[in-house]
Formats: structure tokens, C-alpha cells, sequence
């Protein structure tokens, strides 16, 4: 079966500004992908480039084989999607806006999204406006589910949630995605809330892809080497280097390990999925100001 | 019915968490052969973590023997539980008798773990990183 989504090259600009550069992704089916970077890393260009909401500058997107922009015919009917702070009809009661759920989409299940709300215990002839950030999230990704995607594609889902509200809508997108079929992408800045939920991540920092791999390969790969302090053409002499940090006496690196031998001077320490992307993030920072500089 | 908890300070990976609580549950007869595990959907919507971690340490419980994984019905304890090792009881003692001579040597808990895992440590087989 064609991947749920499938990007080769993919580039977006506004103006002068790149949004999003040369990004070669493949999300594979059934997997719950993380997107994370930080502001204006991309993350929401990728995600309207994958729904059809934005027409690549550069490269292509495939989902499930088709063109989002060109054929959304065939794209569309597959895809669930939740924008940021889940935009709903304010003054549609709950019940409005499932009914408008049924109306427009061909697929739509509408015992499923009933089941949810009463599930959830929300009010169904309660006016959407009137609702909790938490309950409205939940009434979006109602929507969007009963759908019956078979890609979500979820753009900052919790940002907005208090801690419960957002542990309830993990829980339930979690219960959508035990019950099979369903491949999700979603943007956090949360990433504690990632680590538990995601198996997959793509690290977007400037435009550009840093990583994109299953989770527990990134945090079998990755390591920190502490050992005396090392100069920089030594280090420079090494492989993927992600971060490093010194003091006079120690040097302490974090690497991309992947089978690569080091010196016995250096004491290898795992490392946990944060500090990973802590270093991919900070990584960035420094290369922009660098370019900055340079400029 | 065993109910799962999380402690995401532990450093240890989600599904090995839950791998260890089933066989402590065991352990202490909380879970007895022939009980079911809570469903896969059941355990995310509890703890809102991704579905793979579960099936992963329902696999590796299945690996071990501890639990029988039927096909469309769900999870189960082993009606035959590996048996403990022989000599459970004598080690249980002598380390017993371990600690109560760390203890008097000056040792406190967090002395006596590191020992501990610095030696256990150094008598596993080498791996390559």
C-alpha cells in the first residue's frame, strides 16, 4: 500500500522567505508521528501542504499516492484535519455541527460521533461558543474522526488545553488509534506529552528536516560522550556531532552514534528522547546566528 | 484486573514499565493464571500512550511465558508460570545477610543500590553500544 504521506523535496515560500526547504519525509502507515520545532520552524506549512491548504513552491507531497492540491478528490475523503486552537461554527449547538458533519462528508459516522460526545458527557444542544477549551478540542476531533480518516493530521491539538483537558484528548485520540487503521500526525511543543504518545518524530528547525525516524531508533542512536576537554579540530574530526558543551577541564558532546567507534578517552551515557531534541533545536539556533552574523 | 501506572521520572521505557508491573503483579499473586490483561484500548485510554508501547510489552510478556495471547479475545496470564528459579529462597537469605552487613559497615540505601548496580554491571557480558 502507498504511504500515508510521502514528500520528496518539498518546498514552500512566502515572498522571499523560505517556510519550508527541501524536506524528504515518508510517514508510514499506522504510525503516530510527532512534528516538532520551534515557532516558524515549519510545522504548519508542512501540514497545509499535506491537507491541500497550500500549493508546494518546490518538490511534492503525495497522500496516499495522490496530490493533495491536484486531485483533493482523492486526498480528501481519507484525511482528518484539526487546525489550530480547532476552529468551530461558535454559534452552531454541538448537534449543528455534527449534522453539518453528516451533510458534507460521504463517509461520515454519524452513530461514532454520537457515541464520542455522549461518551465524553457533553452537552450536544449546547452552543459550541459555550463550550471549554478542552470540550471544543473534543468536539473537533469528533469531527474530524467521525470522518473515518485514514490520516489525522492534528496542527498543535493541545496547545491550548489545561493539563486534564489535555491528558483526556491524548486518551481518546489514543483509544481512535488502538482501534486500527489509523495513521496520525501531530505538531507539540509539548514533549513530554509526545514521548508517551508518539512513535515516530520529525524534527523541523529553519525550514528544514534535522531528523525523521522512529523514536525508539533515535533514542538508541544518540549518545552523550563526556571525557577531557577535547579541541575543536579533534571534534570537528568526528561524525555527527549534534551538540557540544565544554568547560576548561571537560567536554561533553551529544553524537549520532549509529555504529560509529570513539576513542577510549570518551565514557559513552544514554540519553532521553528531551535532551535529543534539546540539542537538534539549540543546534539550529546557533546556526541561524550564525548566518545572521555572516550576513 | 491489574491497573497500570507510569512514573515518567523513572527513566525506564514506557513498555518496560508496564512489562514489570505485570510481573510483579504476578509475583505477588495480584494476577493469578488465567486473568485477563486490561485490552490494549483499554490500557491507552487509561494512560494515554501510544498503543504500540502496550502491544509491545504484551509481546515481550508473551515471549517470557507469563502471559498467552489469544487471538481475538484478548491477553491472559499463563496457566503454567515459569517457575522461579531453585534456589530463590538461598539467595533471597544471602543477600539478605548482604545487606545487614553493608548496613553495618556504614552503608545507606542509595550506597547500597549503586553497589549494587555497578556490580551487576560489571558481571554482564560485554555489548557493543
Amino acid at each position: 500500500m502507498t504511504a500515508p504521506v510521502h514528500a520528496h523535496g518539498l518546498g514552500k515560500r512566502y515572498g522571499a522567505t523560505w517556510a519550508l526547504r527541501d524536506c524528504t519525509l515518508e510517514i508510514p502507515t499506522g504510525s503516530v508521528t510527532a512534528l516538532v520545532g520551534p515557532n516558524g520552524a515549519g510545522k504548519t506549512t508542512l501540514l497545509q501542504l499535506v491537507v491541500g491548504l497550500s500549493r508546494p513552491t518546490d518538490g511534492s507531497v503525495r497522500v496516499f499516492g495522490a496530490d493533495p492540491v491536484g486531485d483533493p478528490a482523492a486526498v480528501l475523503q481519507h484525511v482528518g484535519f484539526v487546525a489550530q486552537e480547532h476552529p468551530l461554527y461558535r454559534g452552531f449547538t454541538i448537534a449543528d455541527t455534527l449534522k453539518l458533519g453528516l451533510k458534507m462528508n460521504p463517509n461520515w459516522d454519524d452513530e461514532l460521533a454520537h457515541a464520542r460526545i455522549e461518551q465524553l458527557g457533553l452537552p450536544i444542544r449546547r452552543k459550541v461558543g459555550k463550550l471549554s477549551g478542552g470540550q471544543q478540542a473534543q468536539v473537533a476531533l469528533t469531527l474530524a474522526l467521525a470522518k473515518r480518516p485514514d490520516l489525522l493530521v492534528l496542527d498543535e491539538p493541545v496547545a491550548s488545553l489545561d493539563p486534564l483537558a489535555r491528558r483526556e484528548f491524548l486518551q481518546s485520540l489514543m483509544e481512535a488509534v488502538a482501534e486500527g487503521g489509523l495513521t496520525v500526525i501531530l505538531s507539540s511543543h509539548i514533549l513530554a506529552d509526545l514521548e508517551r504518545v508518539c512513535d515516530h518524530i520529525i524534527i523541523l528547525a529553519n525550514g528544514r528536516t534535522q531528523l525523521a525516524s522512529p523514536i525508539d531508533d533515535v533514542v538508541a542512536t544518540h549518545r552523550l560522550l563526556t571525557g577531557p576537554r577535547a579541541d575543536a579540530a579533534a571534534i570537528a574530526r568526528m561524525h555527527d556531532v549534534v551538540s557540544e558543551r565544554h568547560t576548561e577541564r571537560q567536554t561533553s558532546l551529544l553524537v549520532r552514534a549509529n555504529g560509529h567507534v570513539y576513542d577510549a578517552t570518551w565514557e559513552l551515557h544514554e540519553v532521553d528522547l528531551e535532551e535529543i531534541v534539546l540539542a537538534y533545536l539549540a543546534r539550529d539556533r546557533s546556526a541561524m546566528a550564525d548566518t545572521v552574523r555572516s550576513a | 484486573m491489574i491497573l497500570f501506572h507510569l512514573d515518567p521520572r523513572s527513566g525506564v521505557p514506557t513498555y518496560l514499565q508496564l512489562v514489570q508491573q505485570v510481573r510483579q503483579a504476578v509475583q505477588l499473586g495480584i494476577l493469578r493464571p488465567g486473568d485477563q490483561l486490561p485490552t490494549v484500548k483499554d490500557v491507552v485510554g487509561a494512560l494515554a500512550i501510544n498503543p504500540n508501547t502496550v502491544l509491545k510489552a504484551y509481546r515481550e510478556l508473551d515471549h517470557e511465558g507469563l502471559v498467552v495471547a489469544r487471538r481475538g479475545v484478548g491477553t491472559f496470564v499463563a496457566d503454567e508460570l515459569p517457575s522461579p528459579p531453585d534456589d530463590l529462597k538461598g539467595l533471597r537469605a544471602s543477600l539478605h545477610r548482604w545487606v545487614e552487613r553493608a548496613r553495618a559497615a556504614g552503608l545507606d540505601d542509595e550506597n547500597i543500590a549503586a553497589l549494587l548496580a555497578e556490580t551487576t554491571r560489571a558481571e554482564r557480558p560485554a555489548r557493543v553500544a
